[in-house]
């Protein structure tokens, strides 16, 4: 199961960590914890006078699966506001089966995390932490 | 070896099964032991022959189920060397400690300290602090050494003539390090201080002898001695159950109830309010028995020679740190590790497709864990039924995912 889970997307996607590390300036911050296996996601993001996302870091203690995720978020984040990353939200879900249908890409790479319900919560945990810095 | 493996894991039928194409490797019993057929029997007969509520029926099934309770705790009191009268059920080993923090905690006064340490499991914590909430003691944390113990030469400079518990860990469920308890016990008493162990991580390997150890309370959890969930044990000395109020209040544990005024039941009664969990005790009391007829002296050496081989097995392993005592003196069977540059929760989805079951994260020891600097550990934890394949498929398993996820 895990060879499946670890598949080379994921991977890649991790080690590609788009994204990762500060803004000098952050329009705005958030943290977030997931208290059941201590990861960490720290997002910032720097947003235009339309609350549009101009740019985004983010800083994480946590799994590959949280990784990859919020590599892959940062990678298609910037020019959206807090309604498109909503839109993005939709699309992890639909890649974890949560929601009906296809997830767009490069959410896509997380379908294999459907038959994993205990690692769900590691790739949502940047979308939480967006979520919160944009709110 | 004075004792027979293969015959020993054929009594544990959940170790039969194929876990993602492999045979099951468990290596979680720090988290949850498995089950023998002697208390699986035992919890069957009581739910098939005698499954009533206890004390205070007079049919027979009642008969039963009281005799069977009881008898479950006269086993457990053999198991710890105490009397029955002693004992108290609970519904696990946090609830345990919750129930002191709430009923001798409601005897301290405001600026009494408690004593822990850095090593603790977060529920020898949380309880303190909710104390603290209500009543405004204070708490002190003795700090941790650089290989996991509790480190004792701090005790002498922590503990004041206000410190009226000092409640630590016997065997650290990350590290796997033994308390010296007689240390402890001679600093705590030399303030007068009641000491109480955690013995969540060792109960699982032996019975005790609490009187030797000269301590106040002792808990530990039903799930993690080979017995079912939902049931733990507190110990205590008589005369302290005797000036201790009641946690909960219902049935079973009043003397007699008015409006006006409520007495209470003598303990153990005092403290199993309501229906106890009684399948689950009886299932304890089975496992306390079957623990008693191994011969630990052979377990145990076992158990040590299958930490060392995963210690060593670690240890060649490039990037692998292991958090704990670098030797075998005054440790019990637990390995928790950290694989440089993957995550702990990755080793244990690798370790799973291997059909090697472990624990991964902080383990419900935070502030052991920011100590260390560290998210989380991989945990490996040993019971008697354990073997060399389950170490060598969990060393694989290690191997592989450093291979993949470096």
């Amino acid at each position: 199961m895990s060879e499946q889970l670890y598949q080379e997307r994921i991977v890649a996607l991790a080690k590609a960590k788009t994204g990762a590390g500060k803004l000098a300036a952050p329009t705005k911050s958030a943290r977030r914890d997931n208290p059941l296996c201590g990861d960490r996601v720290t997002i910032d993001v720097a947003l235009d006078a339309t609350g549009k996302i101009k740019d985004i870091a983010h800083q994480v203690r946590g799994c590959l699966l949280c990784e990859a995720s919020a590599s892959a978020l940062a990678s298609v984040a910037v020019g959206r506001d807090a309604a498109g990353i909503a839109a993005l939200r939709h699309e992890a879900d639909r890649a974890l089966g949560r929601e009906e249908g296809e997830a767009g890409e490069p959410f896509s790479a997380f379908t294999p995390v459907r038959q994993h319900k205990s690692r769900q919560d590691c790739v949502l945990l940047p979308f939480e932490a967006l979520k919160d810095a944009l709110s | 070896m004075s004792f027979d493996l293969a015959a020993l894991r054929a009594q544990f039928p959940i170790l039969s099964q194929v876990v993602n194409g492999n045979p099951l490797h468990y290596l979680d019993n720090g988290a949850s032991a498995q089950t023998p057929l002697a208390v699986l029997d035992a919890v069957r007969t009581y739910e098939t022959t005698g499954r009533a509520n206890v004390v205070r029926g007079v049919h027979m099934l009642a008969e039963r189920a009281t005799e069977a309770y009881e008898g479950a705790r006269a086993e457990v009191a053999a198991f710890l060397g105490v009397v029955p009268s002693e004992i108290i059920f609970t519904g696990g080993c946090t609830a345990a400690i919750n129930l002191v923090a709430y009923s001798y905690g409601s005897l301290l006064k405001p600026g009494d300290r408690i004593l822990l340490s850095t090593l603790e499991h977060h529920s020898n914590i949380v309880p303190w602090q909710l104390l603290r909430s209500r009543s405004g003691i204070e708490i002190d944390a003795l700090p941790v050494t650089d290989e996991g113990r509790i480190d004792l030469s701090a005790l002498p400079r922590m503990l004041t003539p206000r410190t009226k518990l000092v409640s630590l860990v016997h065997v650290s469920n990350v590290t796997g390090a033994s308390l010296d308890v007689k240390t402890v016990v001679a600093a705590a008493r030399s303030v007068g201080a009641k000491i109480m162990l955690d013995g969540a991580q060792r109960a699982p390997h032996g019975p005790l002898d609490l009187p030797s150890l000269d301590i106040d309370f002792y808990v530990f959890a039903g799930h993690k001695v080979f017995g079912p969930n939902g049931v733990g044990v507190l110990w205590a000395r008589p005369e302290l159950l005797e000036a201790m109020p009641p946690f909960h209040g219902g049935g079973s544990m009043i003397g007699r109830v008015t409006f006006a005024e409520t007495t209470w039941a003598p303990p153990p009664r005092r403290f199993e309010a309501g229906t106890p969990p009684i399948g689950q005790a009886i299932g304890l009391g089975a496992a306390c028995k079957w623990m008693r007829g191994l011969d630990w002296m052979a377990v145990h050496a076992h158990e040590m020679a299958l930490t060392q081989r995963a210690m060593d097995g670690l240890q060649g392993i490039a990037g692998t740190r292991i958090l704990g005592p670098s030797s075998l003196q005054d440790r019990y069977p637990v390995v928790s590790f950290a694989l440089e540059g993957v995550h702990t929760h990755d080793v244990a989805q690798v370790l799973d497709s291997f059909g090697v079951a472990v624990r991964a994260g902080h383990h419900c020891a935070q502030p052991l864990m920011d100590h260390f600097d560290l998210a989380g550990t991989t945990r490996v934890s040993i019971a008697p039924y354990n073997d060399n394949g389950d170490i060598d498929a969990m060393l694989a398993g290690v191997e592989h995912a450093a291979k993949i996820l470096r």
